[in-house]
């Protein structure tokens, strides 16, 4: 095999341009009314007429926003050209945090494949890890036990409120109401106690696992969750009386960032911004997966499609989430909590004592990985951000051919230029904050 | 990754009849099923009009377009026998709300000849994943307004997800690192 890394300088290979945003004068008019027309979803005319109302190259100014910037959400880079204090044009350059995660999931098996995603989606990690493991198992062709069915929806939607209650963070402090961090990570971490008191870990668990999750729920699970569904009810009250009846925020949010369903659609955006739009979209209820269609939640749309939508919906999904975590309180069956296929879960520890064969077992599926029938398939699941795949092509061997992951974040990103487009650029701030990127799915 | 040996027969059998019975076809391109869902297999020069077409019959969305580089797993399973397979697969999958109804649609590309159409002025949100792809595959894609790296470095040499890219490690070298270790010690 020749190896491209060593190979001479070739030319061909590497000329492909600078990644930055381009001055005006060197970008093509046709090539700009082109970007501008196909990006923002303007006729022809229209675009044209954008064109003509732009200014001179002298009156614009290019500036450089990131990679370290505290409201970037870790290392986003935005190159932004403004004219006076409007945004015209805004690029997102990214890889800053790209560690080939597709490729090292290729040398590591089903089995180790968690433990990679799982540091993807940092803020939600157990929605990778659930993609992965279905398609996993839809190549497998197995089913997971009932139990383990209704774990990972117990531990996902935690997952969804520690993630929104982080977002509710992150967002009041971008925008400068720094109690609000305080308050949104203060609950965001009692979500988290739970999630450690069950995998053992605060983040990336490797807790939900091809052929159900790595261990029952602990003793005490139901009080632990019912002291936290008690204890939110009020302290969203309090985020309520601090930001969503607050004129300052709702000046700050409203009418900035606006984006139609349209356009959400073409650019393939989902989740909760395509939700602002009044777009009534979700996963869970319009393509079922576990068991969400023995559910009762309800879908929260916006109808501007604006930051505050986006909060809003947010900060309602947080309550849809304590309704499902209840639902699975209640429904949960008793059972294994992983399937009880010698072939894909390891024997449990104790039978490794008495018998030869569940160390055979064992010894296989730790050291070799169990091996996975040849095929591809594509699962989603609706991520806190939108819908996250896995995309897995299997050639029969203990590792995935190739292992692909649709991160939302990656294609929200793209809403960037058109969202800024006209704003100040004091709101850019407010607007990647709704976007609500998070940069080790981006950049994968 | 050597292991080329024999895949189970169960799956391989499920896909491979549907071509001898009827080669299937949906939208003009061949279709096969997989795990449940539908798969078309247009040429690069159908994809296009495919895409065109698909537009309008409301699949309005492509929720993720990336390769698979088959260099080192040719005989791959799921493609009608009628498909000539190639080094390269760009697949894309689109979404259809209205119907609930979701489509992958699988193309081949030759090495020496790695080019597509890009989507993009249909669909504008291939505009990130066409440059991925190609970042990541050296695919280009044809009329992308801005096909540069995304992830990798802009004088980044080579494509890192194709098979025959060494995955090993390259050097660091940290700023004022002392020297290597004196000999005599």
């Amino acid at each position: 095999m020749t190896t491209t890394h060593d190979a001479p300088i070739n030319l061909a290979q590497t000329a492909e341009g600078a990644q930055e945003l381009t001055s005006r004068d060197i970008v093509a008019a046709g090539e700009r009314l082109r970007e501008l027309g196909a990006v923002l979803r303007l006729s022809e005319s229209e675009a044209l007429d954008a064109e003509l109302d732009s200014v001179p190259d002298d009156e614009t100014m290019i500036i450089n926003m990131g990679p370290q910037h505290p409201s970037t959400h870790g290392v986003l880079r935005l190159m932004l050209e403004l004219q006076g204090e409007t945004v015209l044009r805004c690029k997102p350059i990214i890889g800053y945090l790209h560690t080939g995660m597709e490729r090292t999931g290729e040398d590591l098996t089903y089995l180790q494949g968690p433990t990679n995603v799982t540091r993807m989606d940092y803020a939600a990690p157990l929605f990778t890890e659930l993609a992965f493991s279905l398609t996993v198992e839809k190549l497998l062709d197995i089913e997971v036990p009932e139990r383990a069915v209704w774990i990972r929806m117990l531990m996902t939607e935690m997952n969804r409120i520690s993630s929104h209650l982080l977002f509710m963070a992150t967002n009041g402090m971008d925008l400068g109401a720094v109690s609000m961090m305080l308050y949104g990570w203060r609950e965001r971490e009692e979500a988290l106690r739970f999630l450690q008191e069950v995998t053992g870990l605060r983040m990336n668990h490797n807790y939900i696992r091809p052929g159900g999750v790595a261990a029952d729920l602990p003793d005490g699970w139901r009080d632990s969750i019912l002291r936290l569904l008690d204890m939110l009810p009020p302290r969203l009250a309090e985020y309520d009386v601090l930001m969503t009846n607050q004129p300052i925020w709702r000046e700050r949010l409203q009418g900035i960032g606006v984006i139609s369903a349209e356009e959400c659609l073409a650019l393939g955006v989902t989740g909760p911004i395509l939700r602002s739009t009044g777009y009534d979209w979700d996963l869970r209820r319009d393509m079922p997966y576990l068991a969400f269609d023995q559910i009762d939640f309800d879908v929260v749309v916006g109808s501007y499609g604006d930051c505050f939508d986006r909060f809003a919906i947010r900060l309602a999904e947080i309550r849809e989430s304590m309704k499902i975590v209840r639902q699975c309180l209640e429904n949960m069956p008793k059972g294994d909590y992983r399937i009880q296929d010698k072939k894909v879960t390891p024997p449990p520890r104790a039978r490794i004592d008495e018998s030869m064969e569940a160390l055979i077992h064992h010894f296989k599926i730790f050291t070799e990985g169990f091996k996975v029938p040849e095929g591809e398939a594509y699962v989603s699941i609706e991520s806190p951000r939108g819908e996250l795949g896995c995309y897995i092509v299997s050639d029969g061997s203990p590792t995935p051919y190739r292992m692909h992951v649709r991160a939302p974040s990656f294609v929200n990103l793209q809403t960037l230029p058109h969202l800024m487009h006209g704003n100040l650029v004091a709101d850019a701030v407010a607007i990647i904050s709704s976007v609500d990127p998070i940069l080790g799915e981006v950049d994968r | 990754m050597a292991d080329d040996t024999a895949p189970t027969g169960a799956d391989d059998a499920e896909v491979e009849v549907t071509p001898e019975v009827a080669p299937e076809e949906l939208f003009g391109a061949l279709l096969t099923r997989s795990g449940g869902q539908l798969v078309l297999h247009p040429t690069r020069e159908q994809y296009p009009a495919l895409l065109r077409t698909l537009h309008e019959a409301g699949y309005h969305s492509v929720i993720d377009l990336c390769g698979v580089d088959y260099l080192t797993h040719p005989g791959r399973s799921g493609v009608p026998a009628s498909v000539a397979t190639e080094r390269f697969e760009v697949v894309v999958n689109l979404i259809n709300h209205k119907e609930r109804g979701r489509l992958r649609l699988r193309i081949q590309i030759p090495v020496d000849d790695a080019r597509l159409a890009s989507a993009f002025d249909l669909y504008p949100g291939t505009e990130a994943m066409e440059r991925e792809t190609f970042d990541m595959f050296g695919i280009s894609f044809d009329g992308h307004p801005d096909l540069t790296r995304i992830l990798m470095p802009e004088d980044w040499l080579g494509h890192p997800l194709r098979k025959d890219y060494d995955s090993g490690r390259i050097p660091v070298q940290f700023k004022g690192a002392p020297a290597n270790r004196p000999a005599s010690r």
